[in-house]
């Protein structure tokens, strides 16, 4: 296991004037007395457990740029949890950029806005990144147009109560836009018996080669102290606590420069340790509170939202704008241009490679990051709300596709990554035998989040994580029958 | 481009199991290196002779299970080593290659190979030949004999199938007057005599091929522990239940009980909490499970040697440690982040 810690390597570029103050002191971790001093000697919050992959952060000192217009967009209806988008637009119609093409059905949905101004060219089943055919809206874009973004009229933020709030927030078609792609409105509605007393900002991003957080935190730090804001105001959270992982000390700076001062906002350098940036383990590193199992953050008066969604919330709410594009990382060793790219929603993924110059070698493309991210089948699957990254990878680049498996040898090195301090070791093993409800009834199967520590780990190269999954699918199946 | 489709995560460690077993093998080898410059021609050949045992016994299972090639995993040359390491460097190579052969088929191919065996197989083959060759296996030889490296020890090359000769005289025509042929373990059991802390830093006693140099096992294990590829828990467990425990004995009578720094270094301890208690297919894999597993083995070994027929307890201690593991784990499932304790 690598344990060395990548502090610096990213983030040389504005962060050269902040030089790294919160770097670990470089003693080996993990054996025993030394674990233990370098836990004295570390100043940085953390939670149990966890990996270190090789980063690969290669990225994050690059600046954010623009990406062109596909010359066809396929925007899918349903980009987040919750009930799809209903088609407002029809065959033929044109339609601006900002426009929205298809409205929110009930609570918990969210209306989606024309990537470009174009003219809808087809409305039907699309490929998705999961395999299945999803409607989807098509957009050829016009060429010759300045893509000037239609706006609704600017919102005073400080006018609204929080009702009011909410419904802007929907009308923005903001979801999680770490991967989780929960519609924010319906995050920030606190029900009524409950109290958030704290707000968990995640800038962890702790997978391995993205750094599109890391970029928006340095570049768009007003952005995000405004989301912030709308944010603390919609959920009622009196304070703020935005984690970081110590590997982007030109984040931590920028935040800091822009902290309120009254105190109401702080930021906390986090270990760079996966999965850092999990919910759970946010809140444990941050606040040293656990999540009861089965519950979700706010029974213990917390609220955890991504700096991404946060950032784009404060972009766009106060103009009034809708989401129509996001910053993602295009990355991997198949990809000549890596860096960080402001990508319009729909934009499929065979132009964004074409874009960077994806190598011919290029034989698996992610969507996400290379723990939790998922291969994709087609190249015609578009950009959606929730792609923090695409990452292509040539044959053999991959340390997980080739090895030989073997069988479970005991070595318990799962149990010891396990954020969740689950026992993957038995899971498997019951799994193998397809003792699937006994996994769920005994073992916990259902508290696992699949971040991939253990099937990281395992020197038998059993696919723990994907057996989990098949497990929990059957189980959820039987449930419904 | 044609593209894969593979599931989360992309990534892996790099550390399989050929790289842990290589690595455990490498950090044996010193061991090896002390006990051929102890006692030998003879040792070097029970380590090569065993070793190979174990991997012909490895390869023809897998002829007969028709299941591909397992001696990349370097499981059986572990299995081949420790054995070695833990039989009289006088022990006739031929027994030494049954001993091979019971401990991958006995210990390991039965229970359908690596990983499924819940005993530690080269302690089986040691334990079947414990019971087949009564007195080969308790037939010592000095270390630092003068024609070591010219010439056997002449039950080394017994034929198969033969009883080894007796080589109490042949020991004496060596110019080793002096010694007794009883382990240090044996003489404080029998006479009561405690050998020095610096004859078993040195290697200067009578004992199994690789158990001679207690700091240089604990070295070697250290380094593993280090680059994680032990599970450090164990060896703390075992010798510090041990300690505690022979502590406590010499405390209440110091003139019957061996001090801890006797019980520590002598016989088969520091190899067996290294490198035999730390098998992984064969410890548990829960938290309070190995700390329970290990203080287990120290205690019963401690016992053993203390109120057993057995001058040495270590390897029953651990077989039988092996026994309850499952038992622990099923017992010990830890408490998941925000959950109350894990059911059994």
């Amino acid at each position: 296991m690598a344990t060395s810690v990548h502090i610096g390597e990213e983030g040389r570029g504005k962060g050269d004037a902040h030089p790294a103050p919160l770097a670990r002191p470089s003693l080996p971790g993990g054996f025993f007395p030394f674990s233990l001093l370098s836990s004295l000697f570390s100043r940085n919050a953390t939670f149990e457990h966890g990996i270190h992959p090789d980063y690969h952060k290669e990225t994050g000192n690059l600046p954010i740029r623009r990406l062109a217009f596909a010359p066809r967009l396929v925007v899918p209806l349903s980009q987040h949890i919750g009930k799809a988008a209903i088609c407002c637009v029809r065959v033929g119609q044109e339609v601006l950029r900002g426009q929205v093409i298809a409205t929110a059905d009930g609570f918990v949905s969210l209306p989606v806005h024309a990537p470009a101004t174009g003219v809808v060219e087809a409305i039907g089943l699309m490929p998705a990144a999961n395999g299945k055919m999803v409607d989807s809206i098509t957009i050829r874009v016009y060429e010759a147009d300045g893509q000037e973004v239609q706006v609704r009229a600017p919102l005073d933020v400080d006018s609204l109560d929080q009702k009011g709030l909410l419904e802007a927030i929907q009308h923005t078609g903001i979801s999680g836009l770490g991967g989780a792609t929960f519609p924010a409105h319906v995050k920030l509605s606190v029900p009524p018996d409950t109290v958030i007393d704290t707000m968990v900002v995640n800038g962890a991003e702790c997978e391995p080669f993205l750094t599109c957080d890391h970029r928006v935190m340095v570049e768009r730090t007003q952005d995000l102290m405004r989301g912030i804001r709308i944010a603390m105001k919609a959920s009622g959270a009196p304070r703020t606590v935005i984690g970081v992982e110590d590997n982007k000390p030109d984040a931590i700076a920028a935040i800091e420069a822009a902290l309120p001062a009254d105190g109401s906002i702080t930021v906390k350098a986090l270990e760079t340790k996966y999965p850092q940036g999990a919910e759970d383990t946010i809140i444990y590193a941050l606040l040293g509170r656990e999540i009861p199992a089965g519950e979700r953050p706010a029974s213990i008066g917390v609220l955890v939202n991504n700096v991404m969604t946060l950032a784009y919330l404060g972009r766009l709410l106060p103009s009034g704008e809708g989401l129509v594009e996001r910053v993602l990382t295009v990355a991997g060793p198949a990809v000549e241009r890596p860096g960080n790219y402001v990508v319009p929603i729909g934009t499929p993924l065979r132009f964004l490679l074409e874009q960077v110059g994806a190598r011919s070698s290029a034989s698996e493309v992610i969507l996400g990051g290379p723990m939790m991210g998922m291969t994709i089948s087609s190249l015609d699957v578009p950009v959606t709300k929730g792609t923090s990254g695409v990452l292509a990878f040539g044959k053999g680049q991959l340390p997980a596709e080739t090895q030989r498996s073997y069988s479970c040898i005991k070595c318990g090195e799962c149990l010891k990554v396990c954020p969740k301090f689950l026992n993957p070791s038995q899971l498997g093993l019951l799994a193998a035998k397809r003792e699937y409800e006994l996994m769920a009834e005994r073992y916990n199967l259902d508290r696992c989040f699949e971040c991939g520590c253990c099937s990281y780990v395992c020197p038998s190269h059993i696919p723990l994580v994907q057996q989990f999954r098949i497990a929990k699918a059957l189980n959820r199946k039987k449930a419904t029958v | 481009m044609s593209i894969e489709l593979r599931t989360s995560p992309h990534q892996h460690s790099g550390r399989d199991v050929p790289v842990i077993m290589r690595n455990v093998v490498y950090s044996l080898l010193p061991i090896c290196a002390f006990s051929i410059w102890q006692y030998g021609l003879s040792a070097a050949a029970l380590i090569l002779v065993v070793t190979l045992a174990c991997l012909a016994a490895e390869r023809i299972n897998n002829m007969i299970r028709d299941n591909g090639n397992s001696l990349s995993d370097w499981s059986a040359v572990i299995t081949g080593v420790l054995l070695a390491l833990t039989l009289p460097p006088s022990f006739p190579l031929w027994m030494g290659a049954v001993a091979g052969f019971a401990a991958v088929w006995l210990g390991k191919s039965l229970f359908g190979g690596l990983g499924q065996n819940p005993f530690n197989p080269a302690l089986i083959g040691r334990a079947f030949v414990q019971a087949a060759f009564p007195t080969a296996i308790s037939t010592w030889v000095p270390a630092y004999m003068p024609h070591r490296f010219s010439e056997f020890i002449p039950s080394s090359l017994t034929a198969p199938f033969m009883v080894p000769p007796e080589i109490a005289l042949w020991v004496k025509q060596q110019g080793m007057d002096a010694f007794t042929g009883a382990t240090p373990l044996a003489r404080w059991k029998f006479e009561n005599i405690t050998a020095s802390s610096m004859d078993f830093l040195t290697g200067n006693i009578t004992a199994s091929a690789g158990e001679t140099s207690a700091i240089l096992i604990l070295l070697c294990g250290l380094y593993l522990a280090y680059r994680k590829f032990l599970d450090w828990r164990i060896p703390v467990a075992v010798l510090g239940s041990a300690m505690l425990l022979a502590w406590a004995f010499h405390l209440a009578q110091p003139a019957r009980y061996p001090t801890p720094t006797f019980v520590l270094l002598s016989g088969g301890l520091m190899l067996g909490a290294w490198f035999m208690a730390t098998d992984m297919a064969t410890s548990p894999v829960t938290p309070r499970g190995i700390w329970l597993y290990g203080a287990l083995i120290g205690i019963l070994t401690v016992v053993i040697r203390y109120f057993g027929g057995l001058t040495e307890g270590v390897m029953y201690a651990i077989l039988i440690a092996n026994a309850t593991g499952s038992l622990l784990d099923q017992f010990n499932q830890p408490r998941i982040l925000g959950g109350k304790k894990g059911k059994s």
